[in-house]
């Protein structure tokens, strides 16, 4: 009896202990199957992210100029071109966004540092012309509209001209001309700026880049078109089109090129022109300048012909290694980054120090520390050389007015006072451009060093006889 | 224990096994894992972080006489499997988690497993080229041939 008793129990512990097994197996194998069902649902998404990306859900036309409507087929494009808006700053550029109280003329409530009060040898070097009066840090291409709409250049009457490139102008070009953007361009550039403000709407959008049927880029902007032209045939290539005869890379410099060049407005029709008659090079652009006798403003101190450079980032990166080694703009300041199965050019156009991993890493495989450490060192000792040029000018800037008032003869002035025309440009070449001599070093170091040696032959010029200088001119253009 | 319960108890486990099997077998074959056991490079890029890298070897110096596992695995049965392996189950768990650098960087030992594959074919220039220098140390290959595989 106590036996089978006992038997019994064994009987229901064996059954227990079977039955706690199954428990755990079931348990087990559910967290297994979870696990592979994941797994195989993950993998499908990553098929699924594989697969033809692009939902065509509006028609794009030449005409559309709304990056919002554009935003609807390349979402991702569209909310990476939106952070522009982004205010960050390196350790030479970028911008610091600063509130400020809105006013009636300016509702602006925040805008960036600037400039001229960091370095109010900027004032004297411009004293006389509007960037003397309000010159801020560039702030992103968000804002490039609004900064300008509401900068207190305007002080000094502005033309038509200055949306060529802050603001989406191509449909406005289209319009004015009847189809043609040259002619809307020609129209344009004499109006008033207020005038010609009222005809645009956004800041640069996807139509002054991308062709909207195939997406393909292009070049929209006519003074570019011009400016090319006139260099290809200094260099012996005639007829240059630059929508129809530059491959696929150089279109990734050549949309930026668009804008990120010195200029000037010619004549009275002001028409926007890149000096770019004689090559690309600051030497260059000087000496056409001294060709066709153009002087930006009078110098208030001095009363000199005076030359503002404006950020030649393009000419400044042709003379770089990155640019001979078939590296274009887009490489590094609009990287290609995964976004899922899809390689897209990052639409937020930045600072490649902000995004050194994707920006630099493709190619250099080095730490980005290192990597930031060898940007900033080239840019350490442009700034030093740089910061040494504007002491130099500042001290010219006084021996010519003590010169005026001592009675130095006329002719010594004269050339003194271009000795002064040519340094400023110089040093201005590299004070504009956007990379604090980043994209050619060696150029930059060049540049300033050419600046140097005017306001040497300056000093001379003051203090001698005038008698004939002669300045190098030997000058190399990378081709 | 009577004999329905132990039978019950077998039933379930073989469900339980079963379905296992199955989902986890369907999975395999929907990723495509029989290909990693080949040599196929189009393999490499099943996944479309190595789609770059595919396309560029496409066009590379060493297209004709080198596939993936010729510069990324040993040269010994062994090796190779056990290479396929660690390297798989490391980029299976990046994939999945998405944690991993951008743009994909070579890990120490992997460098050294194609440092060794370069001189497994050009023996003969390396040992010249290792008399000329041993007292340099072990020079690298790939940081001057950096691109003979695929440009990046």
């Amino acid at each position: 009896m106590r036996e089978s008793k006992n038997a019994a129990r064994n009987g229901d512990g064996g059954q227990r202990r079977l039955l706690r097994l199954l428990a755990v197996a079931i348990v087990v194998t559910g967290l297994i199957a979870f696990a592979v069902t994941a797994l195989l649902v993950n993998i499908f998404e990553r098929k699924q992210e594989a697969r033809n990306p692009f939902f065509r859900v509006v028609a794009l036309t030449d005409d559309t100029e709304d990056p919002v409507v554009w935003g609807k087929n390349f979402p991702q494009q569209f909310d990476m071109y939106s952070r522009t808006v982004d205010m960050v700053r390196t350790r030479y550029g970028g911008s610091e966004a600063l509130p400020r109280t809105p006013t009636d003329a300016d509702p602006r409530s925040v805008v960036a540092q600037s400039k001229i009060e960091e370095d109010p040898r900027l004032k004297r070097m411009w004293a006389g012309y509007a960037f003397a009066i309000d010159f801020r840090e560039e702030r992103g291409h968000a804002y490039m509209l609004e900064d300008q709409t509401f900068t207190q250049r305007h002080q000094k009457p502005q033309p038509g001209t200055c949306l060529h490139c802050h603001a989406s102008v191509y449909t406005a070009y289209k319009r004015l001309g009847n189809g043609d953007i040259v002619r809307g361009f020609e129209k344009i550039n004499p109006m008033p700026y207020a005038e010609a403000r009222a005809l645009v709407e956004h800041p640069v959008t996807c139509i002054d880049c991308h062709d909207p049927d195939t997406m393909q880029l292009r070049v929209t902007r006519p003074a570019f078109m011009e400016g090319m032209r006139a260099w290809k045939a200094s260099q012996g290539i005639p007829d240059y089109d630059v929508n129809r005869m530059a491959t696929r890379q150089e279109m990734r410099a050549f949309v930026c090129g668009q804008c990120h060049v010195e200029y000037y407005f010619k004549g009275d029709e002001k028409r926007l022109t890149y000096p770019w008659f004689n090559g690309l090079l600051a030497d260059a652009a000087l000496a056409y300048y001294d060709e066709v006798g153009f002087a930006d403003w009078t110098h208030a101190e001095t009363g000199a012909p005076m030359l503002k450079a404006q950020h030649p980032e393009f000419e400044t990166w042709n003379q770089g290694i990155h640019a001979r080694s078939g590296v274009a703009c887009a490489d590094c300041h609009m990287p290609y980054i995964r976004v899922g199965a899809m390689k897209i050019s990052d639409h937020h156009v930045r600072s490649p120090l902000l995004n050194i991993s994707n920006a630099c890493q493709t190619c250099h495989k080095l730490p980005e520390e290192e990597l930031r450490e060898r940007a900033e060192n080239i840019q350490s000792k442009t700034f030093e050389m740089r910061n040494m040029a504007m002491d130099a000018l500042m001290a010219f800037i006084d021996a010519i007015k003590e010169a005026q008032e001592a009675g130095v003869p006329e002719e010594n002035l004269v050339e003194a006072r271009d000795y002064q025309r040519r340094a400023t440009f110089l040093i201005d070449f590299v004070e504009a451009e956007n990379s604090t001599g980043f994209h050619a070093p060696q150029e930059a170091a060049r540049i300033l060093f050419k600046a140097m040696d005017h306001l040497r032959h300056g000093h001379i010029a003051l203090s001698a006889p005038p008698a004939p200088t002669i300045v190098s001119s030997a000058v190399h253009e990378t081709p | 224990m009577n004999k329905t319960t132990v039978v019950g108890a077998a039933l379930v486990s073989c469900i339980l096994t079963g379905a296992l099997v199955g989902v986890g077998g369907y999975t395999f074959i929907y990723a495509k894992g029989a290909s990693y056991m080949t040599n196929d490079p189009a393999a490499c890029a099943n996944c479309h972080i190595m789609r770059d890298h595919y396309d560029a070897w496409l066009k590379s110096s060493h297209h004709a006489v080198a596939v993936c596992n010729d510069c990324h695995t040993p040269h010994d049965f062994f090796g190779k499997y056990y290479t396929k392996a660690r390297n798989g189950y490391h980029h299976s768990w990046a994939f999945t988690t998405g944690w991993f650098h951008e743009p994909i960087q070579i890990t120490p030992v992997n460098r050294e497993i194609t440092e060794a594959a370069c001189r497994y074919c050009h023996q003969d220039i390396v040992d010249a080229m290792d008399s000329d220098f041993a007292h340099a140390g072990a020079l690298s290959c790939i940081s001057c041939h950096r691109y003979v595989g695929h440009m990046k």
